[in-house]
């Protein structure tokens, strides 16, 4: 039997993760990613990552940080795999400061951690506030590490545009498009993972990077994979605007003492730092004087929508709170929170340490994602000799990172997403390996015509999308479809409205057709490429929107004010979605909660 | 009083080899109008300022918040990251938009930046760990060499700083600023530090340390503010203590 294979799609901190994991064992590794790796979306990451390390004297513990991360998730989340995470955070942070990602420190030398939201212990790490890129970089010098030892092949500038299957339907192999020939080519692999990040772009503005399109995610749905919990998609409570995308400023900030608030009198449009304390209204502090500021970010994202819409009190008459850090001394946010201060000053010309930031809620992150399996052992653990770990639906495609949708439930936790990218490649790359090695016929040995059929397949898809020359531009269709998502599908969500929406998804895939490709080059052709994305995220859209429309409470980042409250009896329950030409099939998975009893969920 | 319209003069070019051409567009002011937003307002409708319909200009981007460096062009002359490039701070009169011009371009305002990422595999630019398994926490740092570390942590590998080094051109073999500023950063890693004499090795040779011309371009243009002349500064040290040592050695 040849050696095995291993295809990993996505360069952020899963995949190279996954990738080092895999190479580790002695197995090739082939990294696709569209941009170079050091690029990848994890480098937005700011605040931190959470391991419950305890070096504050407060009694921290992997069971306290596993229930926070339940409770945090509204009790929707499998419960092994995020136990799972939790008890391996400490070591995965340790694992960081070995590779010498450049952690802040205590006096005494030690790693240093920070308070963030959905818990009242200090378990963030952290490097100032450019926490992701930091370990990116860590993860990122590894895998070159690995390259220059020949067992990791990069395929940087190449876009994964669907799965390719053997007879029995297992993943064989991949088909890309290289963005700069603009030829599909199909790839032999034992293994695929897809680590392509969450969805962002369906919301046309978010605090996503421009490549999170979601495209890999729903080409793969498209080729069969399941999706889970599409619905749940976090808000963020505090970003700024631009006319390009929303830019994050870090719930660090409130980790480190910054205050949310708005005048008390609606109208007031005195500069804030002439508004005395008793003029001002910290909402969050009043309405729950235990986790302060500090509560998740659903309930903050929500809690800013009703101050500013159902009150009438956001700042200038908007959608906008002040998130003050002025009473915090320059030195210690300098050090602490110096990337997203200088982020907001070069954006906003104004200095957070003067001025209290004007601050909007934006669309951050995708709980859900492809759906993907584990094996649980007897005392509630994930079993690590398992080939089943983060494997799909489909045999031998593993999804990892934001791109799956295992561990946060219906809301995630700040400074889980670091640990769950890690964690995912950690446990999701010996998992392929394990599958690769023990195929009774390796997927490699597929034979090629099922590879030339694939290619051909996307050869004629691209040739025919490179003729289309309609009256629609592409970008409007998809600045149409952000506005559409971003007003009915995000903090608050009516059945009219999905409704509309979907009607408006399938208006717009219908205009798909008749999009124009704007440019007939053969090199470097992103609308082409976009186009074919375009497609995918139309669909993806509708496995949002209609999981929304179907679930009928309100759980975690998913709100009804017509059903405004959980209903564990009904909804207690994974939305697994299936691709059909004409939409979404539903089918609803029981959780597994043996390990943490579903309580309601109070943070006052 | 902010401007009506945004005039924009971009420098064009189809494919690696082809030639280059201006051109030209006008665009409606908008609230917090970068250059990317502004590349975005042309995808959506490529017709040129002279009425003439083009395809959509071709770019690299990625994070939008300065943390990537994808985005890094010549914006009105300058190396820089177009995203923080906002409109309403730029002078009158048209921007222009550059591809930077010490890496090969690969379409319009794209290059590859291939070789910088080369270089890092060339001084070895990592800590060489045991293994990913877990193996307890690593050396402890005092709060100030974790300061002087995170900031050349921060390279983003944009290219700033190679875009105005006069050393780093076709025809010298000189691996520029960024790369050296790894060495530094690795060197004093307590873990790193153990093999610190790879990478002297790597950047002792020809197109090393010595061709750095001390123009001290590079630290003016590094968005980042990254102390690179001090790099440069303490590598010179570094290797001229290696070099003794071999000598002595001998």
């Amino acid at each position: 039997m040849a050696a095995p294979r291993i295809a990993i799609v996505g360069g952020g901190l899963a995949g190279l993760m996954a990738a080092i994991k895999v190479a580790e064992a002695g197995v090739a590794v082939d990294l696709f990613s569209i941009v170079p790796v050091k690029r990848s979306h994890s480098v937005c990451a700011q605040g931190g990552i959470n391991g419950a390390v305890n070096v504050k004297g407060e009694n921290d513990s992997p069971e306290i940080h596993f229930y926070d991360t339940c409770r945090g998730g509204d009790f929707l989340a499998n419960q092994p795999p995020a136990k799972g995470m939790c008890y391996a955070a400490p070591g995965i942070i340790y694992l960081f400061d070995r590779m010498g990602v450049t952690f802040n420190r205590t006096a005494e030398g030690l790693l240093d951690f920070r308070r963030f939201g959905g818990t009242l212990h200090h378990r963030t790490a952290f490097a100032g506030a450019t926490t992701g890129q930091q370990l990116l970089y860590a993860l990122d010098e590894q895998v070159r590490r690995h390259e220059a030892a020949g067992l990791v092949t990069k395929y940087e500038g190449w876009e994964f545009v669907g799965v390719v299957k053997d007879d029995a339907g297992r993943c064989v192999g991949l088909t890309a498009l290289d963005l700069r020939t603009m030829k599909a080519k199909a790839f032999k692999a034992d293994a695929v993972m897809l680590a392509t990040g969450g969805p962002g772009l369906l919301f046309g503005q978010s605090t996503n990077s421009l490549i999170n399109s979601g495209s890999a995610a729903a080409a793969a749905y498209m080729d069969g994979a399941h999706y889970g919990n599409g619905e749940f998609i976090q808000i963020h409570p505090t970003a700024i605007p631009g006319a390009d995308k929303l830019r994050l400023m870090s719930e660090s900030a409130r980790g480190e003492g910054g205050r949310v608030w708005v005048p008390r009198r609606q109208g007031d449009n005195r500069p804030p730092r002439q508004i005395p304390e008793a003029e001002r209204f910290y909402f969050l502090e009043e309405k729950y004087p235990k986790y302060r500021n500090l509560v998740p970010r659903d309930v903050a994202s929500r809690e800013i929508h009703n101050v500013c819409v159902n009150l009438g009190l956001g700042v200038d008459g908007k959608m906008c709170v002040y998130l003050d850090l002025t009473h915090i001394p320059r030195a210690t946010l300098k050090k602490k929170l110096e990337g997203i201060l200088e982020i907001y000053e070069k954006f906003t010309g104004d200095d957070p340490c003067d001025e209290p930031m004007k601050i909007f809620p934006a669309v951050h992150y995708s709980m859900g994602g492809l759906w993907v399996d584990y094996e649980r052992t007897a005392d509630g653990f994930v079993d690590l000799g398992s080939p089943k770990n983060h494997m799909s639906n489909i045999p031998g495609l593993y999804a990892i990172g934001e791109a799956e949708y295992q561990y946060h439930g219906a809301n995630r936790l700040g400074a889980n997403s670091l640990l769950s990218c890690v964690y995912a490649g950690q446990i999701g790359g010996p998992a392929a390996v394990l599958y690769a090695q023990n195929q009774a016929k390796a997927g490699t040995e597929t034979p090629s015509s099922v590879y030339d059929a694939a290619e051909a397949k996307w050869t004629a898809r691209f040739a025919e999308l490179a003729r289309r020359d309609g009256p629609e531009n592409p970008y409007k269709i998809h600045e149409e479809l952000g506005r559409t998502m971003l007003e009915n599908v995000t903090i608050v969500r009516e059945n009219k409205k999905l409704e509309q929406t979907n009607a408006k998804i399938q208006e717009l895939t219908e205009r798909w057709k008749k999009a124009s490709v704007l440019d007939n080059g053969q090199w470097a052709n992103a609308p082409l490429s976009f186009l074919n994305q375009l497609e995918n995220m139309l669909h993806l859209s509708r496995v949002v929107t209609l999981g929304a429309l179907a679930r009928d409470e309100s759980r975690g980042a998913h709100y009804k004010p017509d059903f405004p409250d959980r209903d564990d009896e009904k909804w207690l329950k994974t939305t697994v979605a299936e691709f059909a030409p004409e939409g979404p099939k539903f089918r609803y998975d029981p959780v597994d909660v043996s390990l943490c009893k579903p309580v309601a969920r109070k943070y006052d | 009083m902010p401007r009506q319209n945004i005039e924009l003069r971009i420098r064009r070019q189809d494919s690696p080899t082809g030639p280059s051409r201006w051109e030209e567009f006008v665009l409606p002011w908008q609230p917090s109008m970068n250059v990317i937003s502004c590349l975005m307002e042309i995808r959506k409708n490529p017709v040129t300022k002279q009425g003439q319909k083009t395809t959509p200009v071709h770019w690299e981007s990625s994070c939008l918040e300065e943390v990537c460096g994808a985005c890094t062009m010549l914006v009105n002359g300058k190396p820089r990251q177009s995203c923080t490039a906002l409109v309403d701070n730029m002078p009158d009169g048209p921007i222009t938009l550059e591809p930077l011009t010490k890496f090969p371009v690969v379409r319009d305002l794209q290059v590859d930046r291939k070789p910088m990422f080369e270089a890092l595999k060339i001084v070895k630019a990592w800590v060489p760990i045991d293994g990913t398994y877990d193996l307890g926490p690593g050396p402890k740092l005092s709060q100030s060499e974790q300061e002087t570390s995170y900031a050349f942590s921060r390279c983003m590998t944009c290219g700033c700083c190679m875009e105005v080094c006069p050393q780093y051109n076709t025809r010298s073999d000189f691996i520029g600023p960024a790369p050296l500023g790894q060495v530094r950063l690795f060197n004093a890693h307590p873990t790193g530090r153990m093999n610190a004499h790879e990478r002297l090795d790597a950047i002792m040779g020809r197109g090393g340390i010595v061709d750095c011309g001390n123009a001290q371009n590079c630290v003016e243009a590094c968005p980042k503010e990254i102390p690179l002349t001090e790099a440069l500064g303490e590598l010179g040290k570094q290797t001229t203590v290696y070099w003794l040592k071999n000598l002595l050695n001998k």
